[in-house]
C-alpha cells in the first residue's frame, strides 16, 4: 500500500508540474494586467501539436522542441500585440472574454491544421520504466519534473534578480507608479504574453509524450493551470507552482483510491473548497508576497 | 558640491529660457473637465510652487505634464520640445520625474529595489546610478540603513523620502513633487522641506504642489494659485504670502 500511494505521488507530481507551468503563465499575465488569459492552455496544445509536427517532418527533437517554443512564443506576442493591445482601457471582464476568443480561434487554426486525431511524441529518452522505491517512473517523468524544476528556478532568478524581472513586478504592485518611473507598461505585458506563452509550450512538448494531444488538449489544460493558479493565489507566480502540484497529487491521489473517473471532479471540488474557505488562495495574494 | 545631486546637464531651452512651457493646457475625465487653459512656465534653477485646495487639480496638472493623463487640449514643452503627446516612459527619460501624491512606493520591494528602478530609464549608465544612489543616501541616510528593508514597512515620512529618492534615481532634470508634505507630522514637513530647498540649491529644477500654500510659498521663488483647474493669480512667492485674497483662502489669517 505505502508503494502504491509513492506511485500515485510520482504520477501526481509529474502532473502537477505541467499544471504549475500553466498556472505560472496564468500568474504572469494576470500580475502584468489584472486578466486572466484563457488562451493560456492553447499555447500548451500549440507548443504540443507544432512540435509534433516538426518532428513528422523530420527535425531532430530538440530542434522540433525550440522552433515549437518560439513559434508559441510568436502566437503569445502576436496575441499581445494584434488582440490585447487594441483594447487597452477596455474593462478587464472584457479583455478576459477576448482571450476567450482567441483561444476558440486558436483552437480552429490547430483544427484546420491537424484535424480532429489525437497526436504523440515520442518520448525524449525511449520508454523503458525505472523502478524507484518500489514505484514505476517514466523516464518522460523525470523529464517533466526536471524541466519544471530548471524553468521555475528560473523564473523566480528573473523576478528575485534582475531589474526587467522587477519592472515586471512594479507594474503589479503599482502601475502608476511603474509609469512614473519610467517603465513602458506596454513592453512589459508583452514580455509577460511572450514569457506565459513560452512555458505553456514547453509544459505541452514536456507532457505530450505522456498523454495524447489533440487540437482540444489546452481546454483541459488551461482549467487545471487556472485552478493552480487561483489555488496559489493568483497573481502569486511561486503560489501558482505550489498550487499546481498540490493538484496534480490530489488529482492522482483520487484517480487511485477512488476511481479515474472521478479525477477532474475531485481537482476542481478542490479548488471550490480553497475559494470557500481562503478566497486570496492558500498562499495569499500577488501585493503582499514576495516570490 | 553644486548641482551634484542631479548632475544631469541643463542646457539652456531653445526658443527662450524656458526649461518648461505650458500654453493651454487642459485636461478631463470623461466629461469631467479637471483642468482647464493652463499657462506656466518654468525655468532651469527655479523653484515654483502650485498652490490650491482640495480637488482644484494639482494633481491632475502633474499627471498631464508627465504623461500619465492625456491632455485635451494645449501643449507642453520642455527643453524646446513638444512633449504634449510622449508617452510617461518618454517623458521620464527626458528628464522629467514626478513624486507621486501619497509616495506610492512599490511596498513589497525593498527600499534599494525601489531605488534601482527609479533608475530604470538610466540602467544602462550604471557608474552614474552608482553614485547617485550613494548621493540619494547621503541625504536621506535613513534610507541607507533601511536599504535591504521592505518599502512598506518604513514610516510615512521614510516612505516620502525614498518616493523623492526613487524620482532622483530618474536623472530629473525637473522634479514634480505632489503634495510631499501630505499626511507627515510637522517636524518631518520641515526636513523635506529643508531637503526641497537643498535640492534645489544644488541645481535641481522644482515645481512644487502643495496644499500646505504657507510652507509651499515660503520655499518657492515665484507661486501659481490652482482654483477649480485655473490658474487665478500668479506672482513671486513673497507676493502671494502678502496676497489678501491668498492668506484669507489658503494662509488662514
Ligand atoms: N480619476 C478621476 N476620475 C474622475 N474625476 C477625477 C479623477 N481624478 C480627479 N478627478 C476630479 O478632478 C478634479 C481635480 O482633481 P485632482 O487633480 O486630484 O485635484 P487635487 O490634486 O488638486 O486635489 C476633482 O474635481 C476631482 O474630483
Ligand atoms: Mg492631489
Amino acid at each position: 500500500m505505502p508503494e502504491q500511494l509513492f506511485q500515485f505521488l510520482v504520477t501526481g507530481i509529474t502532473i502537477g508540474s505541467l499544471y504549475a507551468l500553466v498556472g505560472l503563465g496564468f500568474a504572469l499575465i494576470y500580475n502584468a494586467s489584472d486578466v486572466v488569459n484563457f488562451a493560456q492552455g492553447e499555447f500548451v496544445m500549440l507548443g504540443a501539436m507544432t512540435a509534433i509536427a516538426l518532428l513528422n517532418a523530420g527535425l531532430p527533437l530538440l530542434v522540433a522542441a525550440v522552433i515549437a517554443t518560439l513559434l508559441t512564443v510568436g502566437v503569445g506576442l502576436l496575441l499581445e500585440r494584434f488582440a490585447i493591445e487594441p483594447a487597452a482601457g477596455a474593462s478587464v471582464v472584457t479583455t478576459i472574454i477576448i482571450t476567450i476568443g482567441a483561444a476558440i480561434f486558436l483552437r480552429g487554426v490547430a483544427l484546420l491544421l491537424w484535424g480532429k486525431d489525437f497526436h504523440s511524441l515520442k518520448p525524449f529518452s525511449g520508454d523503458a520504466p525505472i523502478q524507484i522505491g518500489g514505484a514505476t517512473v517514466l523516464p518522460q517523468s523525470l523529464w517533466v519534473l526536471g524541466v519544471t524544476v530548471v524553468l521555475v528556478a528560473l523564473v523566480r532568478a528573473f523576478f528575485n534578480r534582475t531589474l526587467l524581472g522587477k519592472a515586471l513586478l512594479a507594474c503589479a504592485f503599482n502601475r502608476t507608479a511603474a509609469q512614473a518611473v519610467g517603465i513602458n507598461v506596454k513592453v512589459m505585458l508583452r514580455l509577460a504574453y511572450g514569457l506565459s506563452a513560452g512555458l505553456g509550450a514547453l509544459a505541452g512538448i514536456l507532457i505530450a509524450p505522456i498523454t495524447f494531444s489533440s487540437y482540444e488538449a489546452g481546454v483541459m489544460l488551461g482549467l487545471k493551470g487556472f485552478s493552480a493558479a487561483i489555488v496559489g493565489g493568483i497573481g502569486n507566480p511561486m503560489g501558482a507552482v505550489a498550487g499546481g502540484v498540490l493538484l496534480g497529487v490530489l488529482e492522482a491521489l483520487g484517480a487511485g483510491l477512488v476511481s479515474s473517473g472521478y479525477k477532474d471532479a475531485i481537482a476542481f471540488l478542490f479548488v471550490l473548497m480553497v475559494l470557500f474557505f481562503e478566497p486570496t488562495g492558500l498562499f495569499g495574494h500577488k501585493a503582499s508576497e514576495r516570490v | 558640491m553644486p548641482s551634484e545631486i542631479s548632475s544631469a546637464p541643463a542646457p539652456p531651452a531653445a526658443g527662450g529660457d524656458r526649461l518648461l512651457e505650458v500654453i493651454g493646457l487642459s485636461s478631463q475625465y470623461g466629461p469631467v473637465r479637471a483642468i482647464h487653459q493652463i499657462d506656466l512656465g518654468v525655468s532651469a534653477g527655479e523653484l515654483v510652487a502650485i498652490v490650491g485646495g482640495n480637488g482644484a487639480g494639482k494633481t491632475t496638472l502633474l499627471h498631464t505634464l508627465s504623461g500619465l493623463q492625456p491632455a485635451s487640449a494645449g501643449r507642453i514643452s520642455f527643453d524646446g520640445q513638444d512633449i504634449t503627446r510622449w508617452p510617461p516612459h518618454r517623458i521620464v527619460a527626458a528628464g522629467i520625474c514626478q513624486v507621486l501624491e501619497g509616495r506610492q512606493v512599490f511596498a513589497p520591494l525593498t527600499v534599494e529595489d525601489n531605488l534601482r528602478l527609479g533608475g530604470y530609464r538610466q540602467r544602462r549608465d550604471s557608474a552614474w546610478l552608482g553614485q547617485q544612489q550613494e548621493r540619494v543616501y547621503t541625504l536621506f541616510p535613513i534610507l541607507a540603513e533601511r536599504r535591504r528593508q521592505l518599502a512598506g514597512t518604513l514610516s510615512g515620512g521614510q516612505q516620502q523620502m525614498l518616493a523623492i529618492g526613487r524620482a532622483l534615481l530618474g536623472r530629473p532634470r525637473l522634479l514634480l513633487l505632489d503634495e510631499p508634505s501630505m499626511g507627515l507630522a510637522p517636524l518631518l514637513v520641515e526636513e523635506i522641506f529643508r531637503v526641497i530647498v537643498e535640492l534645489n540649491g544644488r541645481g535641481v529644477t522644482i515645481l512644487l504642489v502643495e496644499q500646505n500654500a504657507r510652507a509651499a510659498l515660503a520655499i518657492a521663488g515665484r507661486g501659481y494659485i490652482l482654483e477649480t483647474g485655473r490658474i487665478a493669480k500668479t506672482a513671486p512667492a513673497a507676493e502671494l504670502l502678502a496676497d489678501d485674497d491668498v492668506r484669507r483662502a489658503y494662509l488662514g489669517y
